[in-house]
Order: structure tokens, then C-alpha cells, then sequence
């Protein structure tokens, strides 16, 4: 595996075979079974084994006993598997409650097996195999000045025969040729995804746009939001989309895209409890005490799901951002700095809720560019 | 070890086959022969090796079944409730695996649990690895491969977490694509081109599944083979004791005895691991339901290892956030996702070498340190886990509020207090036990240890009779070196700055180390049981806190 073979330093840095090591204190009745006889005493690998403690051949007969149990228990424990395997069938574990049986059996009879194996290999390690300890010396680890010498040596010499620093010529043209296929990887990874482009600041609201409840079916005109549904919403609030034709590509309506971006929290505020904050225009994209706002955290994009009705207050349950409902959406709390994305709403002739234009800011996590007019 | 018999003729054949084409005789014997040091605290590296094993058979089952896929589908598979709900290939696939592949619902579970135990026993072994200053010369390398697998190890985990799709996973990839669009200049363009689109598009699992079965486990593969490679060349650090020196290693043989007993524990390691996911649900997806990105769920929490990342998004403000030329720049996000962890991994792999630069200490070490004997090195080290377990915690404050009925916002302002003073209590509690062990270990040595016997003397007085030490334990005592700084030295005999010392750089050194090495209780002098046995005579203080040179 590693070039232990070169042992450079054979004897050195050792400090000889002058102590007797790591004899266990309770090792009344241990026979040594290592003599000076050994072989392999002299040979010439990084140590001999000084000294070597059979276990008693009592104490050895019950461990080996004792492994025994444990490697039948294990064999149990792969038959309990087995059984498992096949008392549940492929159909029934689609049954959760089966899942979990199939899941115990098949899992405890592993463990078992696992268990039992690992069990009676330290049974066997600690009764039965003798015990000592060894030691080898470290390796000297810096080569010696001779050797190092000798590397430097032959190494500037290959430098020089090869004359890759006295051309320069043929060297920079070399580190020239390179360069293009250094950067040819770069280049190659342009294609995995389009420029960013004006594409993050915009969404799919526009105008006249109807709106669902998100997480429901999203077809028919029953599904359509009224002002008067925010009323009965529990809270006071809805999260929802917009209202798309199902399309071939989508038949589902819109794509997760398109829903990571669009999604909102409709809020009845109440014409009264508008704070001072809201300016005349952010006011006037509300309808009848009714926002909208963006429900994507402008932290780092998860949804700003819980809504408290008393206080207003909008709580994105990732890094817990707070936004206050009834002054813009402005941040009261937590790491986020933006406030939510307005949506502009008002209602349309049949008395649908309907958008009044694209969010007043980029929606999601805050960029670069995020302030920056197009 | 006399030869008794000789290997049976087959065994020869073979072993003669193999080294007609490679000589190996003698190189194999000496690793079988290899000396592996005892200590239970050497496992943790074994735990995590095992882990990765079982890491990688599991995950070869999974890819059986598993479709990378975010094409969406009307999921018509057999788990009932989730029937006619939209969601991608992926998430259908790991439930095909869940509930139409016997045995898959446990496979994958196994597969999370050790990925788990992976990551948990690389930070214990991590830590052991510090504490004992064992990452000094000459093992500097393998402690920097090592933090590079810890990093990799968490980005795999991570990136496995995301691909099965559920709820939580997909809001692992939109916090991931909210600290890519923070990145000053090129945050867009990196989200862009990592998604190919915006969020979610359908290319990141595809591309997250890449790297999670190819690129870095291949990467970690090879981290850890130059990983063992070096320490099976350099060979283990060892605990002080009887005969260990830094010349000279002691311990059991690679055959048979470690071979035996690392084999029974890999058996342990993946019994543990199975016991568990049969026993202890981890990451029901088919609870979660499909990602959806307008949807989430309060409580949620990420695997383990993300928690201190987490922790750090949670409770920094926004307060430093600014714009440049009307460009934003979120620091409430960039500082806790990638300063914090910056800050931590950089930490660690330059302290080796910053420790080696402050103290001066260039000489190779093989036994390692006593954490005592380092009261500096272990307070930092203290401190650090202060400072990433407050994280840790801080990224479960609304389940610590909801559990203990406390205010939300006050927990994020105690974690906003708690990252300051913690560390710098820790170091210092942590500095002082240090020190007071020391105390009682120069004691120790002098007088032997306190026998618990009441001796009467004729006088009248009551003292408690001191027992010689075991020969064991003085060498272990007598491991403590005086802190050596031979380089460092301010003034030379003649009272002239020494040329290191001069500069800004000197200085700042020379404060460092008189920092590093100033509170150690020398044991210059003190020879085992040298004191008066019986009597109970403190070391005057003075004496006892005089800095080593």
C-alpha cells in the first residue's frame, strides 16, 4: 500500500529492545508462548514481537464458547431478515402501517445479524487470541542530507538537460498553448442555465389577472377570489396565485416557477388600521382594506407562511423575518431586509379580485441588482 | 509466533502467485506486522470510515430505483394517500422505493443514518485530533485533507438531503439558491447557471445528483485513501505511557489482533446504524409531500450538520446590510452563511500552523498531548465549540421557544448576546481547569496520590497518608513537557533583541507566545514522590505558575 518496504532508518531512532512492554498487570496464569527461538525475532522487518500472552486454555475453551453463541445468534438474526423479506410481500408494504412492520423485521433482524457477528469477533479477539502489544520504531522522517543532496542534484540536472529554462521561446509559446484549454472548461459551462438578464426583477402578473386560492384545484370560476372571501378566511388571510388557462405544457396550470415567484398573501388590514407608514400610492394598490403581498421572504426565498391577524404581522418560519401587514410589509424583525413586494389589486367589473399591474419591487431573496431600475 | 506449520498448499500457491508478479513478501509481513496503538478514542476515525462504507453500498441500492427527474408527474403509485398529486419523478421514485421496494424503506434510512453518524464521528474525530495536538508536525497534511473531507462531507450530506424532493428538502435548495443570488457582482449568474433557469427550473436535481454520486464521493473517495495512506506511512499518534516515545510506537499488531477487532467493530458500527433505522424513523418523506415552493411548514429543521448554518441565518440582523452605487449588498445573509462557516473551516486549517508559528515548535511529535498540558490550545478549542454549538442551537430557537414557552425574539436576542460571551467564558473555565489539573498533577507526581487513609500523628494531628503512584501513571504525568518556545526568545544573554522578535511580526509573536505558554505550571525539578510522604505541603504559587522556557 505505502513504500513501508523502505525502511531507512532500520534500527535507528529505536531505543532498543531494552523493556518488556504493555504486559497486562493481571497476567497470572499466562503462559509466554514467544521465546528467543522465534524467527522472526531476527528478521530484519521494523519489529519482532517481544513478548506474547496466550490466554489460559480455560479461559480461551469458554470464548470460544461464547463466540460461538454469538455467531449462532447472528445466523438467527440473517434468518430473521430472510423471513421478513418474504412474509411481506412487495404489494403490502404499500400499506404504511405494513411499511413499518416489514421495515422492523427486516431492520431488527439485520441489526441482529450485524450485532451478533461484530459481538463474537471481539469475544474471539479478547478470550481467545493471545494478548500483547508491540513496537515498531517511527520512521525518521526527514531524509538525510546525502539523499536530499542527491535528489537536488539529479533533479537540476534533468531541469537543465531538458532546457525548459534556458528556452525561453519554447517555454512561453508552451504556457501559451495552455492557457486556451485552461479556460476551455469555463467557457464550456456558459450553457448550463441562461443569463440573468432583467428576468429576476418580473413576474407573470398582469393587469386584470384573477386570482386562486393556492393548493386547491385551480379551475373553474368558483375558485375565483372575491373581496368578500377574505372575509370569512380563517385569520384573515389567503395565500394564493393567479389565474392561468391550463396550458399543454402546463396542465396543471403553472409551473413551480412561476408559482415560487407569483405566489401572494392576500390580508384583510381594515381601512382604519392602516400604520402611517403606507404612502398614498401603496395605499391605493390596496382594495377595500384588502393587500396583497409577495409571500416569498426577501431573506433567502422561503415562504412567509404565518400570518398573526391582531398584530398584523407576517412571520416567515425559516429565520423567523418579521413583516408588518398594515405598514407596507416592513421588516419589524429578523434578519431580512426588504420589505415584502406589494402587488397592486383592485376589483374588476364582475367583482373578481384581480392584480393592477407586477409587484412593486423584485420579488425573493435580495441581489445585486435587486434596486436597480432596467 | 514460532512457525509452527507451515500454510496449507493452497494458501501458498496463491501467495506465491501474487508475488511471483510483485515481490510483496516483505512488505506484507511488515504491515501485517503494523502497530496499532490502543485507545478508545481512536475509533472515531474508525466509526467515520465505516460510515462512508455503509454510505456507499446503500447508495448503490438506491440508484437502482431512484429517477433524478424533475419532470412532473400524477403520482398513481401504491401509496395511497399521496394518489393523483402532482409532483416530480423524484419524489415519486423515493416513494416507489419507500413502499413497492422491500426493504428500500430501510435502506434509505440506513443511508440517512449514516450519513449522519458519517458526519458526527468525523467531528468527534476532528476534535480528538485537536485536543490531543496530534495535527502537529509532521501530520499538518492529513489535517488539512481532513477538514477538506469534513466540508465535502457536509456539502454531500446536504445535497442528498435535497434530492428526494419532499417539503423540507426543496426549501434546503431555495435557502441554497438564496445565499447563491447574495453573493455580490455574480450572484445572479451563479444561481442562474447552477438552476438553469430561475428556481426551481428543472435542472438542479439532475445536477445535485451528479455530484452526489459521482464528483464528491469520488473527491472524498480519494480524500480518504491519501487520507489512511499517510497515516499508515507516518503511522498513529500514541498516548503517553510505559515505553511509547516519540521514537517508538506501541501497540497490537495489524494481524491478527486489530485485524480481528476492527473487523467485529465495523460490524458494531453498522449493527448501530441498522438498529436505528429500523427502530428510529428518520426523514419520512411520504409524511412531508411533495415540494411545492408557496408551501412550508413551521418547526422545520435541517440534518444536524446544517444547523449551525442555520443558526447563524437566524440570528444575525439585518443591521449591516448596504447598498454600493445603488447595488445590494445582503450582509444579513452573506456573513452567516459564508463569512461564520469561512471564519470556522479557515480557523481550523490554519491552526497547525499558526500554533507552530506561535510556540516555535518545529520537531515532530508522535505522542500526543495531555488537553491540560495545552491550556491554551484546549480553551480555543472550547471556546470554538461555544461558538458553533450556540449556533447549533440558536438554529432550533423557535422549537426551544415552543418548548420552554418562551418569547421567540428573545431567544434570537439571548443567541445575538450568547455568541460573544460564550466563547470567551468557555476559554477562560476551560483555561483555568486546565491549569488546576496541572496543579494536581505536579502534586501527584511529587507526593503520589491521596490514598483515602487517615493517618494520626503522634502530635495529634490528622493527615491523609499520599501512596506512591504506579509506574504507569508517573510516565504519563512525566509526559508533560516544559512548553518549549525555541525560537522565540525576546532578548538574547547580552540584552539584545533577538532579530526574530524585531518588527511588528516579531512582536505580535512574542506577545502570542508569551500569551500561549505564560499561566503553565512548570514541573521543572519535580521528581516522582519527592515529597514528603505524609505530609500535605502545598507548592507555593509563585513556584508553581513560573512560565517554562
Amino acid at each position: 500500500m505505502t513504500d513501508n518496504t523502505t525502511d531507512h532508518n532500520k534500527g535507528e531512532g529505536a531505543e532498543g529492545p531494552d523493556r518488556v512492554i504493555g504486559t497486562p498487570s493481571s497476567a497470572e496464569g499466562d503462559r509466554l508462548v514467544a521465546s528467543s527461538a522465534d524467527p522472526h525475532s531476527e528478521h530484519e522487518g521494523p519489529f519482532p514481537a517481544e513478548e506474547t500472552h496466550a490466554r489460559p486454555e480455560e479461559m480461551q475453551r469458554k470464548g470460544e464458547k461464547v463466540a460461538a453463541a454469538w455467531f449462532t445468534l447472528a445466523f438467527l438474526g440473517g434468518i430473521i431478515f430472510f423471513v421478513g423479506y418474504f412474509a411481506f410481500s412487495s404489494t403490502e408494504i404499500a400499506e404504511p402501517r405494513i411499511a413499518q412492520y416489514s421495515n422492523v423485521t427486516l431492520g431488527g433482524g439485520l441489526a441482529l445479524a450485524l450485532f451478533g457477528i461484530g459481538a463474537g469477533m471481539t469475544v474471539w479477539a479478547r478470550r481467545v487470541m493471545p494478548h500483547y502489544d508491540v513496537s515498531t520504531p517511527y520512521d525518521e522522517l526527514p531524509s538525510s542530507p546525502e539523499e536530499k543532496g542527491s535528489f537536488g542534484d539529479f533533479f537540476m540536472k534533468g531541469a537543465a538537460e531538458s532546457g525548459f529554462t534556458k528556452r525561453p521561446l519554447m517555454r512561453r509559446t508552451l504556457l501559451l498553448a495552455m492557457a486556451p484549454l485552461g479556460l476551455a472548461p469555463i467557457v464550456l459551462l456558459r450553457d448550463t442555465g441562461p443569463l440573468p438578464g432583467d428576468t429576476l426583477k418580473h413576474t407573470l402578473w398582469k393587469k386584470g389577472m384573477r386570482m386562486v386560492v393556492e393548493g386547491t384545484e385551480r379551475e373553474g370560476e368558483a375558485t375565483w377570489i372575491r373581496a368578500e372571501d377574505l372575509g370569512n378566511a380563517p385569520g384573515g388571510m389567503i395565500s394564493a396565485l393567479p389565474y392561468v388557462q391550463p396550458t399543454e405544457e402546463h396542465p396543471h396550470g403553472l409551473s413551480l416557477n412561476e408559482q415560487a415567484k407569483t405566489v401572494i398573501l392576500l390580508i384583510k388590514v381594515g381601512e382604519d388600521e392602516w400604520k402611517p407608514g403606507m404612502t398614498e400610492q401603496q395605499l391605493n394598490w390596496t382594495h377595500d382594506g384588502i393587500v396583497a403581498y409577495s409571500k416569498i421572504c426577501t431573506h433567502v426565498g422561503c415562504p412567509a407562511a404565518l400570518y398573526e391577524q391582531g398584530t398584523h404581522r407576517i412571520l416567515c418560519p425559516c429565520h423567523q423575518s418579521t413583516f408588518d401587514a398594515a405598514d407596507g410589509a416592513k421588516v419589524v424583525f429578523g434578519p431580512a431586509h426588504r420589505p415584502l413586494p406589494q402587488l397592486p389589486i383592485t376589483v374588476d367589473d364582475e367583482g373578481y379580485l384581480v392584480a393592477d399591474g407586477d409587484f412593486s419591487s423584485p420579488v425573493g431573496p435580495t441581489f445585486w441588482d435587486v434596486e436597480k431600475e432596467d | 509466533m514460532s512457525r509452527t506449520t507451515q500454510a496449507p498448499k493452497g494458501l501458498r500457491a496463491t501467495g506465491n502467485f501474487i508475488d511471483d508478479r510483485f515481490h510483496v513478501a516483505k512488505s506484507g509481513e511488515k504491515n501485517l506486522r503494523k502497530v496499532f496503538p490502543n485507545h478508545w478514542s481512536f475509533m472515531l476515525g474508525e466509526i467515520a470510515l465505516y460510515s462512508f462504507i455503509i454510505l456507499l453500498l446503500t447508495g448503490v441500492f438506491l440508484t437502482l430505483w431512484f429517477k433524478p427527474s424533475m419532470t412532473e408527474v400524477v403520482y398513481d403509485g401504491s401509496y395511497e394517500r399521496l394518489q393523483g398529486v402532482v409532483m416530480s419523478e423524484a419524489y415519486a421514485s423515493t416513494l416507489h422505493i419507500d413502499f413497492d421496494v422491500r426493504g428500500g424503506f430501510l435502506v434509505r434510512q440506513i443511508h440517512h443514518w449514516a450519513a449522519l453518524i458519517f458526519v458526527a464521528s468525523l467531528v468527534a474525530h476532528m476534535l480528538r485530533v485537536f485536543f490531543t495536538g496530534a495535527f502537529r508536525k509532521p501530520r499538518e497534511i492529513n489535517w488539512l485533507i481532513g477538514i477538506a473531507i469534513f466540508v465535502l462531507a457536509i456539502l454531500e450530506g446536504l445535497f442528498g438531503y435535497s434530492l428526494p424532493d419532499d417539503l423540507p428538502s426543496g426549501m434546503g435548495i431555495r435557502i441554497l439558491q438564496g445565499v447563491m443570488l447574495s453573493l455580490p457582482v455574480i450572484g445572479t449568474y451563479v444561481s442562474m447557471f447552477l438552476f438553469g433557469g430561475e428556481f426551481p427550473g428543472e435542472d438542479i436535481i439532475p445536477r445535485l445528483y451528479m455530484l452526489h454520486i459521482l464528483l464528491i464521493p469520488g473527491i472524498l473517495l480519494a480524500l480518504i485513501v491519501a487520507h489512511f495512506m499517510i497515516l499508515w506511512h507516518q503511522k498513529h499518534t500514541q498516548y503517553p505511557g510505559r515505553g511509547r516515545t516519540e521514537k517508538k510506537v506501541v501497540g497490537v499488531p495489524m494481524f491478527p489482533a486489530f485485524a480481528v477487532k476492527a473487523g467485529g467493530f465495523f460490524f458494531f458500527v453498522f449493527a448501530v446504524t441498522v438498529a436505528f433505522s429500523a427502530f428510529v424513523q428518520i426523514n419520512p418523506i411520504h409524511l412531508f409531500g411533495p415540494f411545492s415552493p408557496t408551501s412550508i411548514t413551521s418547526g422545520l429543521q435541517p440534518d444536524w450538520y446544517m444547523g449551525f448554518m442555520e443558526g447563524a441565518l437566524r440570528i444575525f440582523p439585518n443591521w449591516f446590510d448596504f447598498t454600493i452605487f445603488g447595488y445590494a449588498v445582503p450582509t444579513g445573509v452573506l456573513v452567516p452563511a459564508l463569512v461564520i462557516p469561512g471564519i470556522l473551516f479557515t480557523g481550523l486549517a490554519v491552526w497547525p500552523f499558526l500554533e507552530a508559528w506561535i510556540t516555535g515548535d518545529k520537531r515532530h511529535h508522535n505522542v500526543a498531548d495531555r488537553p491540560r498540558n495545552a491550556p491554551v490550545r484546549t480553551g480555543v478549542g472550547m471556546a470554538g465549540i461555544t461558538f458553533y454549538g450556540l449556533l447549533w442551537m440558536a438554529g432550533s430557537n423557535d422549537i426551544l421557544s415552543e418548548t420552554f414557552s418562551l418569547n421567540l425574539y428573545g431567544t434570537t436576542w439571548f443567541f445575538r448576546f450568547a455568541i460573544f460571551i460564550g466563547p470567551v467564558l468557555a476559554f477562560v473555565i476551560t483555561k483555568r481547569i486546565c491549569l488546576g489539573l496541572q496543579r494536581r498533577d505536579r502534586a501527584t507526581l511529587a507526593h503520589g496520590y491521596e490514598s483515602g487513609t487517615i493517618q494520626q500523628l503522634p502530635s495529634g494531628e490528622y493527615i491523609e497518608v499520599h501512596k506512591e503512584s504506579p509506574d504507569e501513571m508517573v510516565h504519563v504525568l512525566r509526559s508533560k513537557e516544559p512548553l518549549d518556545r525555541t525560537d522565540t526568545e525576546d532578548v538574547d544573554e547580552n540584552g539584545v533583541e533577538a532579530p526574530s522578535a524585531r518588527g511588528l511580526r516579531g512582536r505580535l509573536r512574542t506577545a502570542l507566545a508569551h500569551w500561549y505558554t505564560k499561566d503553565n505550571v512548570s514541573f521543572e525539578g519535580v521528581e516522582p514522590h519527592s515529597g514528603h510522604h505524609g505530609q500535605h505541603e502545598e507548592i507555593a504559587p509563585e513556584q508553581a505558575e513560573t512560565a517554562t522556557r
